[in-house]
């Protein structure tokens, strides 16, 4: 398996791409099923998933809130724009922290390759600026934002 | 950090013009008068950007006299190369949760009958 690949293309796109040991169906079905989702798509330990809604249909919704069970909290907010089953899907979501985050535009494309699936995450962010702050708060689509993660997590372009 | 804290960092560096002016002040302080030559801003208008990156902690103002350059917090850089490790990080910890999750359909499916 080749490792996951981050890298940022053009002004506005990060692109990151990871191979599993699994066909495309059980990975699209991992990305869509919230039974599944709430088992993966986690912040550090101690974070869970309590609420978790995906429509993974053209304009069918999705939300997902974190907790670490101490009182603190965020959520997400987003919509499908198209679907492939096993194949791709695209999405817009924006984070609540608590204020809404620029609207993040994303493909999830699905490869079937010898031994698994390569999975192709393409992230559009509105502008430079707003790519430069998301990657910066270390949230990217923001699922794994956490208090201890991000501490002291701020940004210098040298 | 607060959650409230992070937001106001994003917010911060969401606006192109405050995103110039850490850019400059990476290079060294500056007062507000250097800050507002190259953006064809009012001194006030920068100032009110400056307020906006000191609220959020990207910067502060030193006292010279009567001068009140403004530089980064040292405490607030890390190197762009470092955020996107981090980044990495993050995400690598949660495919690693994925491909246990996938494992774990495979041998439901593998319970359930000779599927692929």
């Amino acid at each position: 398996m080749k490792p996951l690949e981050l890298k940022t293309v053009g002004d506005t796109k990060v692109v990151v791409t990871r191979q599993f040991p699994a066909p495309p169906e059980a990975v699209f079905r991992a990305h869509t099923e919230p039974r599944l989702l709430k088992k993966w798509m986690l912040g550090p330990e101690g974070w869970t998933m309590p609420v978790c809604i995906c429509d993974p249909r053209p304009g069918g919704t999705m939300r997902f809130e974190w907790t670490d069970g101490k009182g603190n909290s965020f959520h997400l907010t987003g919509e499908t724009i198209e679907i492939e089953p096993a194949r791709r899907i695209v999405h817009v979501e924006r984070m609540f922290l608590p204020d809404p985050t620029p609207d993040n535009h994303v493909e999830t494309l699905f490869d079937p390759v010898a031994g698994g699936t390569l999975m192709t995450l393409t992230m559009t962010l509105p502008d430079a600026a707003i790519r430069q702050a998301m990657l910066a708060s270390g949230t990217a689509d923001g699922m794994e934002a956490s208090y201890a993660r991000l501490e002291g997590l701020l940004l210098g372009w040298t | 950090m607060p959650i409230q804290t992070l937001s106001a960092i994003f917010a911060a560096l969401s606006d192109p013009t405050r995103l110039a002016i850490v850019e400059r002040l990476l290079a060294g302080e500056a007062t507000v008068t250097d800050l507002a030559r190259p953006f064809a801003l009012t001194q006030p208008a920068i100032s009110r950007h400056l307020k906006v990156l000191e609220a959020a902690g990207l910067i502060e103002t030193r006292i010279d006299g009567t001068a009140r350059p403004r530089r980064i917090r040292p405490e607030a850089l890390i190197p762009a190369a470092d955020f996107l490790d981090r980044f990495r990080a993050i995400l690598e910890a949660r495919y690693a949760r994925l491909d246990d999750l996938l494992a774990e359909l495979a041998t439901e499916n593998s319970n359930e009958g000779p599927k692929e």
